[in-house]
């Protein structure tokens, strides 16, 4: 049998663009063509530097309309979330980093002030956020509470009409370069969220250095010693640790997208690779232990975004459940970080350079692996759906 | 202001091409898109109306298959304001002499104060419409712009030559045609994408136009295609083994060509 010449790349084989309306797949090529032009020629460059352009990024990716696109109004785009979804797993087939950089935007900072702010919050911060003029971060996790974010130790104390802030926030995606931080803290009448202006006295975000992954994007510390801010800082809407967790929800619903764009970086990459590299004579591709593991990938890689896309139907038209964002994001993310390693075996010791994406992305996936809720938590999640038992403590 | 930007339909210039059995360009089964320089012409058009003192308008003209309204609606994501598609199988075949009268039948029909062209299709390469469009219309011809400012009705231009640059001015209504070099086409954003639907294009045949059939497609083409050939496949070249005699060799070579 002599070999296809053109052979189909691996989410053709499952028909997937088939699924997507013309406007849907107009979206993806265009932020496919954005990636192309400025973000896949230097990010293994801000990878290696662990430095982004934030700002400049932040404008570019504004006026392209990618921060808090499915949002409604205050300039935002208003697109359905399954082209927010699609959108994601360009930016991540990218890197990661990049994906979290558009989904701390939108999905958690953004989408805290446009669901749960005042009237004067959401015109004096979403359409500066939607264009990119302004970033945002959100601050929830603290050194000690992870997981368990309900034991958090930041407080909000009331003098006079005033509100306190006092404490710490880690793992901050975008912290350090961050215009307004949404800061979740203790009050007397439970957890409430702050709109926190970063040059407020008091407050600080120091960079986190020296990680292996997610290095192309800005992860820090928020500091808030004696923060003080006006009574209309706090979020009116939000009351209780729901509030934080539907933002959560949000961004996970991106990353179910975004982990198979990551893998299907991989495996593309692969499938190339093993095309042209010659072993014993013979195109590694030729061999049926590589094909055993590109079939298998395939087949996890079509699987995976099948559920994104039923996922993103549901979102779409508001029948999703959190049940559900945890389905998607615990198999993906894990479906994806086992195909970005196993194709580093397919690429071999140049799997392990930054001149090919393997690597860069089977490391970013550890994050993603880690944040908006681990998979040990999103499979409690599903044991408590499935059971009716927490088993969380 | 009423711009009017001319674009063509081409295949992708990064997919394999093909023709036709009647020697034509496969415009069907192959993928079209908007022909990449046409991009140009479009953002040029829209930085025009974008700071333009008065109301302006970009309308998007194209001819072609029904697969052209693609390359339609991409200018429309980008954010033309509406599209006209000459649509007619009497169309095909046709050359620059009769595609620059359907084309100039319609902007006389649509009216334009600017229309604007790109520097050359993708395929075709001829650059040679928007001089036609200039004289069928009988206004100016700013051609191969890579800076263009416009001030009330005079728009000037400079083109950028091998021995020298121009600065060409001329007041409208007018021809503009831009290069590659004069702008950075926009992504389409999102907005624009959902938008683009909701934008009217109309379609027109010849009879709409006034054109008569005869006028246009293969057969009053100026120039008929004989035959097409595939390009030979490259042949291996002569590796010099150099056994001390390689550089007697080598300037062998390059003598038999004439080369020194």
């Amino acid at each position: 049998m002599s070999p296809i010449p053109n052979p189909i790349r691996p989410l053709a084989l499952l028909g997937i663009d088939d699924l997507l309306s013309e406007e849907e797949r107009t979206i993806r090529d265009t932020v496919r063509r954005f990636c192309d032009d400025r973000i896949r020629p230097q990010v293994a460059d801000w990878f290696e530097a662990a430095e982004i352009p934030a700002r400049d990024l932040a404008k570019e990716l504004g006026s392209l309309g990618l921060l808090g696109m499915h949002l409604e109004g205050y300039g935002c785009q208003g697109t359905s979330a399954t082209s927010y979804g699609l959108a994601c797993m360009e930016l991540e087939a990218a890197d990661s980093g990049i994906r979290s950089l558009v989904s701390v935007q939108g999905s958690l900072a953004m989408f805290a002030i446009h669901r749960f702010g005042s009237e004067e919050q959401k015109e004096q911060w979403l359409p500066a956020m939607a264009a990119g003029e302004a970033i945002g971060c959100f601050g929830l996790t603290e050194p000690d509470f992870g997981s368990n974010p309900a034991g958090m130790r930041t407080r909000a104390v009331r003098d006079g009409s005033d509100w306190v802030l006092d404490g710490t926030k880690l793992w901050i995606t975008n912290g350090s370069v961050a215009d307004v931080a949404i800061v979740w803290a203790r009050a007397d009448d439970g957890i409430r969220g702050f709109v926190v202006p970063t040059d407020s006295v008091g407050f600080s975000a120091p960079e986190i250095t020296r990680k292996l992954s997610l290095r192309a994007s800005v992860s820090s510390e928020l500091v808030l010693e004696g923060v003080r801010l006006p009574a209309d800082a706090m979020l009116p809407e939000a009351k209780g640790l729901a509030g934080p967790l539907s933002c959560l929800n949000e961004a996970r619903f991106g990353i179910v997208f975004g982990a198979m764009g990551a893998a299907r970086d991989c495996l593309e990459t692969a499938i190339d690779y093993s095309r042209s590299r010659l072993v014993f004579d013979k195109p590694l591709a030729g061999y049926q232990l590589t094909q055993r593991k590109l079939a298998d990938m395939a087949v996890e890689l079509g699987k995976g975004m099948l559920l994104a896309l039923h996922l993103g139907r549901r979102k779409d038209v508001g029948s999703i459940t959190p049940e559900q964002v945890s389905v998607g994001k615990l198999n993906n993310v894990r479906e994806a970080l086992a195909i970005a390693r196993e194709c580093r075996t397919i690429l071999a010791a140049s799997g392990v350079t930054l001149e090919y994406s393997v690597l860069r992305h089977a490391n970013n996936l550890e994050s993603v692996l880690t944040y908006e809720g681990t998979s040990e938590v999103h499979q409690l999640v599903i044991g408590q759906a499935l059971t009716g038992e927490s088993a969380f403590r | 202001m009423k711009i009017v930007v001319c674009v063509k339909f081409a295949p992708d210039s990064t997919a394999p091409r093909k023709f036709s059995s009647d020697d034509t360009v496969d415009r069907v089964s192959v993928d079209g898109i908007l022909s990449e320089l046409d991009e140009n012409a479009v953002e040029e058009a829209l930085k025009i109306r974008e700071s333009a003192a008065s109301d302006a308008e970009v309308v998007v003209l194209t001819m072609g298959p029904e697969q052209a309204r693609t390359a339609i609606t991409k200018t429309l994501q980008m954010g033309a304001d509406a599209g006209v598609h000459v649509v007619d199988d009497a169309i095909h075949g046709s050359d620059s002499i009769a595609s620059s009268r359907v084309l100039a039948a319609a902007l006389e029909r649509t009216g334009f104060d600017l229309a604007v062209c790109g520097m050359a299709s993708t395929d075709g390469g001829m650059s040679v419409v928007p001089a036609m469009l200039a004289e069928r219309l009988g206004v100016p011809q700013l051609t191969m712009a890579s800076e263009v400012k416009v001030d009330g009705t005079a728009v000037t231009i400079r083109r950028d030559g091998e021995v020298a640059t121009e600065t060409v001015e001329a007041t409208m209504p007018l021809v503009l045609s831009v290069t590659d070099a004069a702008n950075e086409p926009r992504y389409p954003s999102f907005k624009g994408i959902m938008a683009a639907k909701k934008k009217p294009v109309e379609e027109l045949t010849l009879g709409d136009l006034g054109v008569d059939a005869g006028e246009v497609g293969s057969a009053a083409a100026w120039t008929t295609v004989e035959s097409i050939e595939e390009r030979p496949a490259r042949t291996a070249g002569t590796i010099v083994t150099d056994d001390g005699t390689g550089a007697d060799q080598l300037v062998a070579f390059l003598a038999e060509r004439k080369f020194v």
